[in-house]
């Protein structure tokens, strides 16, 4: 297509709808009519991103998939915005995320809904424009963009102890994010400049940086805090569960589907191909604080009594394993942590969504106050099964495919980690089924008697998501092929 | 030069006009009028370069793009400040107009030391500046507070003004040609001579003092909140950046070639402000004394552009008088209406007030430094000064850690007024205290600090262009 004709491209439109839907939310008053918007406003959203899918050959369409405008020109820093394959993928995801996070909330209500649906919408433009950033400013701003609003919507609708808990998550990414300006600045002054300005934040400006070992080395870190921070990696993790526990249930499902993604991207994006040498110095010790978290982390999962607490834990284990999957360099291991994205993302907003819905009815989510619920709830127990069963990385759903190949990246690079790592799957196991056990089956008590069936619109938002489900896990084909070039580029740069 | 002269008669008409008018509210729309005036013939003197009275200066004074673009800001703040909090400055006390004389005269003080070519006129220029302080500090008589204030905050200024005065004799007989024009100080890059060494720590400290620069600071969290908060607002915002423009004037232009030898005590410095101002601020409960702390913390992150005293750090410094000015006063003119200044009063103000506590949200953040906001491009500007440099990289990373620690004593305020509520019994704010103009006003300020925070151009190109 020729560029002249394109006025408009894909970045543009993911970036700037959410952003104007969430504005237009904060004017709605009216409670049904608010929510209609922004479910309208995100079901759009992800029209848009699967037209982009249609145009994702960037050999083709290049045009189409990035933009750039002047912003800052004598610093050096440009708007722009663009997608890859990783990009494709992950605002993908984040389209998908929204309207399901959306529907699935149904009836629940809030008090001051413009807000909560404005803000949410914000959030959604914050995560695109992570995705999608090209430029190491850009990628700041929409970093700690995204962050903003996420606050406000956990302490202002969240638990009992909302406020302490997410200004916990609030200082920890804060600090992460202000090392990490610290680094980008210090790689800025070390790369070449455009025709206005002596240096740049360009992303190819940054990869092509001449930073030497010696600065890399301690450079790595500043960037590495901040992302570990974010997805979590032990032993940036302590935020995670208070406030994966106090946030509401919908903003926990962006943070724990979406926003953990920022980190595992930004690692693939900003970090290795930026630090290469220091990525391959420091493999050891990434890999092996990974391994550490989800062995640690499936553990403590194993003791939890609190549904929210429990999925909290077992995200950071299979976090981990992506974390340790990058760092070994190998292709089908950086494959797998592509499809894995995607997978998690998907997996766990579905655990979210059934325990929300279990919380809702019964008012508890102490896991030994539970019982029988398959006896009240057939449709929803199987669902919650299958979504288990995918968090188990079984053969046939999503999560096996992605599974399996970060542990074949694993295993080329060290049996021991791969055996150690390997504990974690049946780790998994013993705390998935364990759960489902004491949660859905067994005997009916006081507290599940009175349970029901899930509505139409859960049932809906359920089958959507198990349909991804066995759809990735029999022919995960398409995201290999839209996530190949990526891989192909980030390996390049260890050559 | 225009600038100078319209404030100092400005000022004098104002104290004239106090005698004859009897209305209480027109001595603010004569400020206001003063302020524009001032404004318009600053402008003027930038784009033409000349003058309205042409005064044979000895080249005492420079008028550069620089300069008068931080005066612009200058009298830009005063104006908005004057535009927010005039009716609070009419309930301080009864004489309404000498207070808005006095703070013309500090204008024209703000004038000189922004322009000085001489250590004479940086002299008189903080005189200037500093004596209407000492009168507005104590100008709410019968509270005893703001007497406590005022004595201390002039026997601690004529302190430090006398040490100025001792190191700039220093500077003067230690300089080879005997001369107090700023670049005939030192010639060349030889080591100190020990006199203009011993008046280089004089002036450093004195004007550390002026900046509250920690171990420097003492008098400021008294003496701001003891004044009445109208004019802590002013002294905390404008007369800080001025007070940093000048330092960062004199030390670039003085003492710019001797740079290795004095930017160790900066390093210093910059530690202590930054380190004391965010650990102190936190633990206060009274957001009038949290602003006076974090008034040092930012002081903190302005000694980067003495520290640096590159092109990166000038724009960044101008950026920085803006940014902070406009985010402090309109925080400080939202504080005026509060019936409680601790930071429980603040709850609920979200639901109450929607404007003012979202407003207050964007200069908090702003202050914070978030992206998106005024706050975080000066504080960009600052640091990426700072790496340019390419020394103390670990400074640069202690003073991130730094804003983080601010990230908690700024947030408690917005977590007041949105996510708690406010007692049954009373109200954060009276309901008649806050006019229509009040909120546009706020409005107009917070999308400011967002405007600049997306196209910081808007201020730094003045600097070229």
């Amino acid at each position: 297509m020729d560029p002249k004709n394109i006025w408009i491209t894909f970045p543009e439109l993911l970036a700037w709808f959410p952003l104007v839907a969430g504005l237009v939310a904060f004017m709605i008053r009216d409670e049904r009519k608010v929510r209609a918007w922004a479910i309208g406003a995100s079901l759009i959203t992800l029209g848009i991103s699967v037209a982009s899918l249609l145009f994702a050959d960037n050999t083709k369409h290049f045009a189409l998939n990035t933009v750039s405008y002047y912003w800052l020109k004598y610093i050096g820093s440009n708007l722009t915005i663009g997608l890859d394959g990783m990009g494709h993928m992950l605002t993908a995801l984040t389209a998908l995320a929204f309207p399901l996070i959306f529907i699935a909330g149904g009836k629940n209500s809030f008090k001051n809904a413009s807000a909560y649906y404005g803000l949410m919408l914000l959030t959604q433009c914050g995560l695109m424009g992570v995705f999608m950033a090209m430029d190491a400013l850009i990628f700041y701003f929409f970093w700690e963009l995204a962050v903003i609003p996420a606050y406000f919507l956990c302490s202002r609708w969240g638990g009992e102890r909302r406020i302490q808990a997410t200004f916990k998550f609030f200082v920890y990414t804060f600090t992460g994010s202000l090392l990490m300006l610290t680094g980008i600045l210090y790689v800025y002054q070390h790369t070449f400049g455009t025709q206005f300005s002596e240096h740049s934040f360009a992303m190819n400006a940054f990869y092509n940086a001449s930073v030497d070992v010696k600065d890399q080395n301690w450079l790595f870190w500043l960037f590495f805090v901040a992302f570990a921070i974010k997805m979590p990696v032990f032993p940036f993790h302590t935020w995670q569960p208070d406030t994966y526990e106090q946030a509401p249930a919908s903003t926990t499902m962006v943070l724990s589907g979406v926003m953990v993604k920022m980190g595992i991207f930004a690692v693939i994006r900003w970090l290795v191909p930026i630090f290469p040498l220091a990525a391959i110095r420091f493999d050891n010790i990434v890999i092996g604080l990974s391994v550490v978290g989800m062995i640690y982390a499936s553990l403590i999962a194993i003791r939890q009594d609190d549904i929210k607490r429990f999925i909290a834990y077992s995200s950071i284990a299979h976090i981990g394993l992506m974390c340790a999957a990058i760092f070994t360099r190998s292709h089908i291991g950086m494959q797998g942590v592509m499809l894995q994205m995607f997978s998690h993302g998907l997996n766990i907003i579905g655990m979210w969504i059934v325990a929300d819905l279990v919380e809702k009815q019964t008012g508890t989510r102490k896991i030994s106050e539970l019982g029988g619920i398959a006896h009240k709830a057939p449709a929803l127990t199987i669902f919650l099964v299958i979504i288990a069963l995918a968090n188990i990385a079984l053969p046939l759903t999503n999560a096996f495919v992605g599974e399996f190949m970060m542990f074949g990246g694993l295993f080329k690079f060290s049996m021991i980690y791969t055996a150690v790592a390997g504990t974690s799957i049946i780790l998994a196991a013993v705390y998935t089924l364990n759960m489902v056990q004491k949660v859905f089956y067994g005997d009916t008590n006081a507290v599940t008697a009175t349970m029901q069936d899930i509505g139409l619109s859960q049932k809906f938002v359920l089958a959507v998501l198990v349909i991804f489900i066995f759809m990735l896990g029999v022919f995960p084909q398409p995201l290999i092929d839209l996530t190949k070039e990526t891989v192909t580029a980030v390996l390049l740069r260890f050559k | 030069m225009n600038a100078i002269i319209l404030t100092a008669v400005w000022g004098v008409l104002m104290m004239l006009a106090g005698a004859f008018v009897k209305s209480k509210s027109t001595p603010k729309y004569l400020a206001i009028a003063g302020a524009v005036l001032a404004l318009v013939v600053n402008c003027m003197e930038m784009n033409t370069g000349m003058p309205l009275l042409n005064i044979e200066d000895k080249n005492m004074l420079a008028t550069n793009s620089m300069n008068l673009t931080f005066i612009n800001i200058a009298l830009g703040c005063t104006l908005l400040y004057f535009l927010l909090n005039g009716r609070d400055i009419e309930k301080v006390g009864e004489h309404v107009s000498e207070y808005f004389a006095l703070i013309f005269f500090v204008l024209c003080g703000i004038g000189l030391i922004a322009t000085f070519n001489t250590l004479l006129i940086l002299f008189i220029g903080i005189e200037i500046v500093s004596i209407p302080l000492y009168i507005l500090t104590g100008s709410d008589k019968r509270n005893l507070k703001s007497n406590e204030a005022a004595l201390k905050y002039f026997l601690m200024g004529s302190f430090s003004t006398g040490i100025m005065l001792l190191g700039i004799a220093f500077l003067y007989g230690g300089s080879e040609t005997g001369s107090f024009y700023i670049a005939n100080i030192i010639s060349g890059s030889a080591p100190m001579p020990p006199m203009i060494a011993i008046g280089l720590v004089l002036l450093l400290i004195s004007m550390a003092f002026k900046v509250s620069a920690a171990p420097f600071h003492f008098w400021t969290p008294d003496v701001y909140d003891g004044s009445p908060t109208v004019f802590t607002s002013f002294m905390a915002t404008v007369v800080k950046a001025a007070a940093f423009f000048a330092f960062v004037r004199l030390f670039e232009n003085a003492f710019g070639s001797l740079q290795a030898q004095w930017q160790k005590l900066i390093v210093v410095l910059i530690v202590a402000t930054l380190l004391i101002g965010n650990l102190t601020a936190v633990f206060q409960q009274s957001v009038k004394r949290m602003l006076a702390y974090s008034s040092i913390a930012q002081a903190g992150f302005m000694l980067f552009a003495v520290f640096a005293l590159n092109g990166l750090a000038k724009e960044g410094l101008v950026l920085y008088a803006a940014a902070y000015s406009l985010a402090s006063i309109g925080l400080f003119a939202i504080l005026t209406r509060m019936n409680d200044y601790t930071i429980d009063g603040f709850n609920g103000l979200g639901q109450h007030q929607p404007v003012l506590a979202l407003t207050a949200t964007v200069f908090l953040l702003s202050l914070t430094g978030i992206p998106l906001t005024a706050g975080f491009m000066s504080k960009f500007y600052m640091l990426q000064a700072a790496i340019h440099t390419g020394k103390q990289m670990w400074l640069v990373i202690f003073a991130v850690l730094c804003a983080a620690i601010s990230a908690y004593y700024y947030f408690r305020v917005i977590q007041a007024m949105y996510f708690k509520d406010s007692n049954a019994d009373s109200v954060p704010v009276e309901t008649s205290s806050v006019s229509t103009a009040f909120k546009v006003l706020l409005i107009v300020t917070a999308v400011l600090i967002i405007a600049i925070g997306l196209f910081p151009s808007l201020i730094t190109d003045w600097l070229y262009f």
